[in-house]
């Protein structure tokens, strides 16, 4: 079991919420090429260690929130509203 | 070459149980060399497959299998040894069908009893959306000559009397796809036929070595390495190889090994929990497979069901279990199945999955001269083993994609070409 802090609802079960995969940074829809924004879709750096990442507290207060978990060891750490 | 050993047969059991000789080993240790013409990272089912059929169907034996742990350790040891080819797309029909030919001689073709059950598959259907899929399914199959029906819920109960196909149940049975030539197979006897077989031709297979970096040269990346760069070899625990080509054959480390050559995967990893429970009568015939219940289950011929779920909505490279997911299975099989309340379960466990956004996998070449890819099997690399083997060691042979994967590969992503088999490789839509 993985225990996510958010921010607003507290420590909770991540059934509860949404897991939205590694922070990637958005290209600009009006400048990117199609092949650049195809690579922000689908590409993944998928590493094995701390990766910063978003999650959804769909079963709570719907606020979306970035974390730093290991994703070999489940451990978690820093959190900020975003 | 190696010298064929004996072969498996009554005639040989008979003899080495009067004489009470030693079984010739199945493989051997060999030392390593430094240079192989192909090198295979990862010695499962796929890497053997693809190490087997170079030798067999190619004549290419100066071939190394790497793995940083044991043969068949990984996904290959830890699926729930399902096959069948009733998928949704032409592509995937195609391919999985193909696997599924390779799986009926494979006994003969190995020399090693593989235990093919052909007991035919249900997906069962609880509601109209999955319903609509089934025909939909149903229709591409037949297409393609792929036995492949939709039945209603007496036929289901025709098929596997122990479902519950009542309509007082919270997801009613509404019909299912039924699939006679799926069935299951004994899986680690799949790897170790094809670990033999490469070893008979030559073939290295190098256990307990872990490829810890991906030789690259002229890439525009960073070091060398990515687009445009060409393989020169791999460095391992155990010293450095050079080779033209590296396969990478991996599931769960996919992305970290791609990575290592500068080609960046749209995978992410998660872990697939699955259980199996203490041995019964046989009393299950079929494999049967339930999307909106998130489960699959099969009867061993142990008389032990085997339970599969979808994967964990978390990615991670961890792999224990956890308590949602067995009451979760519990709660799920006993909906379709409630005269088994009384069985415990003996055991769990669970493998890592790389899924890709579109579930189907990525497969052979890439921007990288030399350095092919084999991954992305989400929680159907199983029944692909065989195919998947014998039309990589084609392409790498041949130098040309070969056409049962011309729509797999990695290039798809950048074309925006998605394969999409959602609808038939997930059980979790």
């Amino acid at each position: 079991m993985i225990i996510v802090p958010c921010p607003n609802c507290g420590p909770r079960n991540s059934g509860d919420l949404q897991n939205c995969g590694e922070n990637i940074s958005r290209p600009d829809p009006s400048t990117a090429s199609l092949v650049e924004w195809r690579e922000y879709l689908y590409m993944r750096e998928n590493p094995a260690g701390w990766v910063t990442e978003t999650w959804y507290c769909r079963g709570g207060c719907r606020r979306y929130f970035t974390i730093q978990r290991n994703t070999v060891t489940n451990e978690i750490r820093g959190q900020e509203a975003s | 070459m190696g010298k064929r050993p004996p072969k498996y047969s009554a005639a040989a059991l008979v003899k080495h149980g009067l004489t009470r000789g030693d079984w010739p080993r199945m493989w051997r240790r060999p030392e390593m060399r430094d240079s192989y013409d192909v090198v295979i990272i990862g010695a499962g089912l796929h890497g053997l497959a693809t190490a087997y059929y170079l030798a067999e169907n190619h004549g290419i034996t100066n071939v190394a299998v790497i793995d940083k742990g044991y043969v068949g350790g990984g996904g290959s040891g830890r699926n729930t040894a399902i096959v069948r080819s009733n998928y949704l797309t032409p592509e995937g029909v195609a391919f999985y069908d193909r696997s599924l030919s390779l799986y009926k001689t494979m006994a003969n073709d190995l020399n090693l009893n593989i235990m093919f059950s052909e007991r035919g598959h249900l997906t069962l259907a609880h509601t109209d959306s999955a319903l609509r899929t089934m025909h939909w399914r149903a229709e591409v199959n037949k297409l393609q000559g792929i036995d492949s029906s939709v039945i209603d819920p007496q036929e289901v109960k025709e098929q596997a009397p122990s479902l519950d196909v009542s309509e007082n149940t919270r997801y009613p049975i509404l019909g299912a796809l039924h699939h006679p030539p799926g069935g299951i197979v004994r899986h680690d006897a799949v790897v170790w036929g094809y670990a033999r077989g490469a070893d008979h031709h030559g073939i290295h297979i190098i256990q307990e070595t872990e490829v810890l970096d991906i030789n690259v040269e002229g890439g525009s990346g960073p070091s060398g390495k990515g687009a445009g760069g060409k393989v020169t070899g791999v460095r391992t625990t155990r010293g450095d190889i050079s080779a033209p080509i590296v396969v990478n054959c991996t599931a769960g480390w996919a992305s970290l090994i791609s990575n290592m050559a500068g080609v960046p995967l749209p995978i992410t990893t998660h872990p697939l929990q699955a259980a199996v429970t203490e041995p019964c009568k046989v009393f299950l015939p079929t494999v049967v497979v339930s999307g909106s219940l998130h489960v699959y289950v099969s009867q061993t011929d142990r008389g032990e069901l085997v339970f599969g779920a979808s994967v964990d909505p978390v990615g991670t490279y961890r792999v224990n279990g956890t308590l949602e997911f067995t009451e979760e299975l519990a709660g799920h099989v006993l909906e379709l199945m409630p005269g088994i309340s009384k069985m415990r379960l003996l055991r769990q466990w669970s493998g890592l999955c790389d899924m890709t956004p579109d579930y189907s996998p990525v497969m052979g070449f890439t921007p990288v001269e030399g350095y092919l890819l084999d991954v992305g099997w989400g929680t159907y690399g199983f029944k692909a083993g065989p195919v998947a083997g014998e039309t990589l060691a084609e392409t790498i042979a041949t130098g040309r994609t070969a056409d049962l994967i011309s729509s797999f590969g990695i290039e798809r992503f950048t074309h925006g070409d998605l394969v999409g088999e959602k609808g038939a490789a997930a059980v979790g839509h």
